[in-house]
């Protein structure tokens, strides 16, 4: 192929200019101007990626069957482990939001950020190539290195730049999300002996056992369902939220909660599908709590971030309910879902970020009347606050009516619960608009709030037209994905869970191997 | 087989040869000599690592069987070999600023080197037993070697008084195994087991003492008692060097005996492993939680890493012991890079040892901190570190075997693990800032910093460069084993 490497170039790129990033140095100490050119160096290569992203996605094809762009080199190859890259019409969309919400978050650290600059956007740049890693990859142990990498740069962004309670919040987030994903790992290392090899493709080729698909597919799950997160192993994500700074709250929702979904997407649906379909109610059902239940929580909230963070848990519920529906509808739907909040869930938190950043609380009483001295603000939080509602015309909507449709095909009365998830965000997010928007203007100082800036304005411009652009043509996006979908909503026509296999059988008699040697 | 012939033991005899010399130029000298012969005794031990390297790969045995070269003895001398480098040069400076630099320091630790190499190789229990000796006796005095410290003291006494116990454990182990084997030798006592139905009583009673005496060399729970009070009393340049070295000499002793006279009762051997592997993680895990000193808590941390290393062992099969000699070599970078750090930390002319004594350190050894950082995450085995790969391989070769249950505990000890590493990362960068260390690092510390660090950060470009020729090593044992 002519193509270049573009994959590896969009891993890499970021951490070599993290590499350049550490290299800057100024002269007699000056370190106003090194900051200055370690956040324009910064900005400069998460734009250059951007447009990587940007003609990766302008070559894509809609119509080829299978993997685009594909890498592959021989990495760990007695173990059968290769370092294989590509994407497909459902990972693309994450890189391109991967690559998309960095520049944001650069710009939005741009002032709020002034302790060890250096630092911060070294990590952001790790993180960025660990996310394009993760989701570009093709080799399951591959891809769980970038997985788990990602811990590193955000444990550091929420212990070092966070709030008050960053220490308990980082700790939480890196041993929750550890511990869900080393079981994965040992599930991967099974499937590496059982089948010979890690490579995605060929993983969901081989067909395992029901049996063991489902000791599998609960040690996947652990995983996906903390990264997710799922209730109610969500508990870790309202703390990191709230702790974390704003460009990593932009993240955290933006992207890391999406790895759960893509997993579920990647791994559980296609190579376990016998797993997947038996598991399916419980998945329902706890998508079910989840929307209900941190809608709930959502509604009581006195803390901004807190509450979105709330509002990001129900809303990943939908996307499990699309995903574990095998339905077209629903499965579309959740990953439009997911974009969808990828972009809206951000542009929130951004919100949140631009009104800490003058008044340094995000306690929600502390605020009121805002639309009087900041009219701007007010319009953006709005088209924000609606999208996450759901309003038609925004792509809060698609994504949730599409896996609830889905959802409606498979389990009626789930479906049924779920709406009233629907009301219930609509509740909480009204409610949080009002108290920071309208109402009498109690304190000075928040009264005294000036109106976004130009750098501010330029970070939602794009966001703006996102969420109204895919909203009224949905199409461009999940035309993009119809094929792979309709690959696993294919294999799940014809999945039966076998009551009593033969294979049943297969993990007792492990065990049997494992206790001859106790 | 050719006796006679003693060109494999050219590397060994070299160093020998001049650790010798050493001692009669600091007989001359005096203590003035310690920093030269300490370099010098790097640059010794590099040439016989470039020996080991020359003399030949190929199985051989000499001295009618005493001792035995194949290319998993070489692939593990040189480890042993590159840990002795960076101990070494890890304590040049630090014993000159705790005022113990007398010239016996580095002949000490090339003469233990030489008893680790020679374990390497044993072939029969006799050198067995010598040479472990050799490298005991000379790492009992390095224990003590701040001989006006009380701490010092009493570690290098509960060390020898505990080690002793060990040794005599050994001896009887290997007094039952000859009476019901009728030999020393490895190969013998392999195959006059293998051919018997059962394996008789009397021997299985001798085998589990030689393993408890090998677990106490290496650490593992239950025989790890000594571990943290001596890795607190001992001088912490000899700390490092009880941290890298010493494990990888007696996990190749232990590999060697599991695999060649025990093998025909590997059913036997894989229910202790197994056990010592589970209780040393667990502990290793949970216990390191509640330390506040900085070495307590890398003993901790070295028994838990000697359970991971043992999972692989319990595997039983080439790809066990690749593993383990992997994440032995991963290991050995890793603790040099911290030690590194852990010699660096003094404050006002003393050597300081609390875990919040780090504290801050981000904000006036910025450098520093990350590299502490880096392999904090590298040893909890976060990827894309080479701390991950270590227990990838390890854990990789447990499942492969069918040992589902130890591997998933041990990767949750490893999460429990993971809050102590991750708490002096706490420490270093969320913590308030005390005042700077005393001294800048030395060029010795500063250049194992430096490889330690590469070698964590760049292991993942190219993994195979490694496992490869080290899984090659590790079917070497296993042809000959038969």
């Amino acid at each position: 192929m002519s193509m270049p490497p573009i994959l590896s170039i969009m891993i890499f790129l970021p951490l070599v200019c993290a590499l350049m990033v550490a290299l800057v140095r100024g002269e007699n100490g000056d370190e106003a101007i090194v900051e200055k050119n370690i956040k324009h160096l910064t900005l400069f290569s998460t734009i250059f990626v951007f447009v990587f992203a940007l003609f990766m996605y302008h070559n894509f094809s809609t119509t080829a069957q299978g993997f685009q762009f594909e890498e592959k080199a021989q990495w760990l190859a007695s173990l059968g482990i290769n370092y294989h890259l590509g994407v497909d019409g459902i990972s693309v969309f994450f890189v391109l939001l991967s690559a998309f919400l960095m520049p944001i978050c650069v710009l939005a650290s741009w002032n709020s950020v002034k302790v060890r600059v250096k630092e911060y956007m070294i990590a952001f740049l790790v993180l960025e190539s660990f996310m394009i890693g993760t989701f570009t990859s093709l080799d399951a142990v591959l891809f769980y290195v970038f997985f788990e990498g990602v811990l590193i740069p955000m444990y550091l962004i929420i212990g070092i730049w966070g709030g008050p309670r960053r220490v308990y919040a980082s700790y939480k987030f890196f041993l929750y999300t550890l511990l869900g994903s080393v079981l994965m790992l040992i599930a991967l290392m099974f499937m590496a002996v059982k089948a010979g090899t890690t490579d995605i493709p060929e993983l969901a080729a081989h067909g395992f056992g029901f049996g063991v698909q489902k000791w599998l597919w609960l040690a996947f799950f652990a995983s996906f369902a903390v990264k997710m997160p799922m209730w109610p192993v969500h508990t870790w994500l309202p703390d990191a939220h709230v702790e974390a700074p704003t460009a990593g709250s932009v993240i955290l929702a933006g992207v890391l909660l999406k790895m759960g979904g893509y997993g579920f997407l990647r791994f559980s649906l296609p190579v376990l599908p016998e797993a997947s379909v038996y598991f399916a109610p419980m998945v329902l059902w706890l998508s079910v709590i989840a929307i209900v239940y941190t809608s709930l929580v959502a509604l009581v909230q006195e803390d901004m971030k807190k509450l979105i963070a709330y509002s990001s848990v129900a809303h990943m519920g939908f996307v499990t309910l699309g995903i574990f529906s095998f339905t077209q509808q629903g499965i579309d739907g959740a990953i439009f879902q997911m974009i969808s909040h990828g972009i809206i869930s951000s542009a929130l938190f951004l919100c949140v970020g631009v009104v800490y950043d003058r008044l340094h609380t995000r306690e929600i009483g502390r605020y009121g009347g805002l639309v009087k001295n900041m009219p701007n603000y007010a319009v953006v939080f709005m088209i924000f606050m609606l999208g996450s509602v759901g309003l038609p015309g925004t792509s809060g909507f698609v994504g949730e009516f599409l896996s609830l449709l889905g959802t409606f095909r498979a389990d009626t009365l789930v479906a049924f619960v779920a709406t009233s998830g629907v009301v219930l965000g609509a509740a909480y997010m009204l409610v949080l608009y009002r108290r920071v928007i309208f109402g009498p203007q109690e304190h000075k100082d928040a009264a005294a709030m000036v109106d976004l800036n130009p750098i501010e304005k330029g970070i939602f411009l794009p966001l703006v037209l996102l969420v109204f652009y895919l909203g009224i043509y949905p199409s461009v996006v999940t035309e993009k994905y119809a094929l792979p979908v309709k690959k696993i909503v294919e294999t799940y026509e014809n999945v039966k869970v076998p009551l009593m296999s033969e294979e049943a059988i297969t993990p007792k008699e492990n065990m049997k191997k494992e206790g001859g040697h106790e | 087989m050719n006796n006679g012939d003693i060109t494999p033991l050219v590397p060994e005899l070299f160093m020998a040869l001049i650790a010798m010399g050493f001692l009669l130029v600091g007989v001359v000298q005096g203590n003035r000599a310690t920093s030269v012969l300490s370099w010098a005794a790097c640059a010794t031990m590099l040439i016989t690592a470039s020996l080991t390297m020359n003399v030949g790969w190929e199985t051989r045995t000499i001295l009618d069987g005493m001792l035995v070269f194949d290319e998993f003895s070489a692939v593990m001398k040189l480890i042993v070999l590159l840990g002795m480098v960076f101990s070494l040069a890890l304590s040049v400076q630090y014993i000159y600023l705790e005022r113990i630099a007398r010239f016996e320091y580095p002949v000490l630790v090339m003469l233990a080197g030489v008893g680790m190499m020679l374990m390497l190789s044993a072939n029969n229990m006799l050198s067995l037993y010598m040479s472990l000796e050799l490298q005991s006796l000379s790492l009992y005095v390095l224990a003590a070697f701040h001989r006006n410290s009380l701490r010092s003291a009493e570690a290098a006494s509960k060390y020898f008084i505990l080690g002793a116990l060990s040794s005599g454990m050994l001896l009887f182990g290997i007094s039952l195994i000859y009476g019901f084997t009728g030999s020393l030798d490895f190969y013998v006592i392999r195959d006059s087991l293998s051919g018997l139905s059962k394996i008789p009583p009397g021997f299985t009673v001798g085998m589990v003492f030689v393993l408890a005496a090998i677990a106490f060399k290496i650490s593992a729970v239950p025989f790890h008692m000594w571990t943290p009070d001596v890795y607190q009393g001992s001088p912490t340049s000899v700390t490092a060097l009880f941290a890298i070295v010493p494990k990888v000499a007696a996990l190749g002793l232990l590999t060697r005996l599991l695999f060649v006279p025990f093998s025909p009762a590997i059913l036997q051997w894989t229910q202790i492993l197994y056990f010592l592997a589970l209780a040393s993680m667990v502990l290793g895990a949970f216990a390191g939680i509640a330390q506040s000193n900085i070495k307590r808590l890398f003993a901790y941390s070295s028994i838990g890493n000697m359970g991971y290393v043992l999972i692989a062992l319990v595997a039983g099969n080439a790809q066990g012991v690749g593993a383990m000699m992997v994440f032995m070599v991963i290991y050995v970078f890793m603790t040099a890079g911290v030690f590194a750090i852990v010699l660096h930390m003094r404050r006002g002319g003393l050597a300081v040892e609390r875990i919040d004594d780090l504290a801050g350190m981000s904000s006036y050894s910025p450098v520093l901190a990350y590299a502490m950082a880096v392999l904090m995450f590298s040893m909890s085995g976060i990827p894309p570190l080479a701390g991950f790969f270590g227990k990838f391989f390890v854990f990789q070769a447990a499942v492969a075997q069918g040992y589902y249950i130890l591997a998933v505990l041990g990767i949750v000890a490893s999460v429990v693990a993971a809050y102590y590493y991750l708490r002096i990362i706490k420490v270093m960068f969320f913590s308030e800032p005390a005042d700077a260390f005393d001294v800048g690092m030395g060029l010795g510390a500063r250049t194992v910093l430096l490889i330690s660090l590469a070698f964590t950060l760049l292991f993942i470009a190219k993994p195979a460069m490694l496992y490869d020729p080290i899984l090659s090593a590790a079917g070497s044992l296993f042809a000959v084993a038969g």
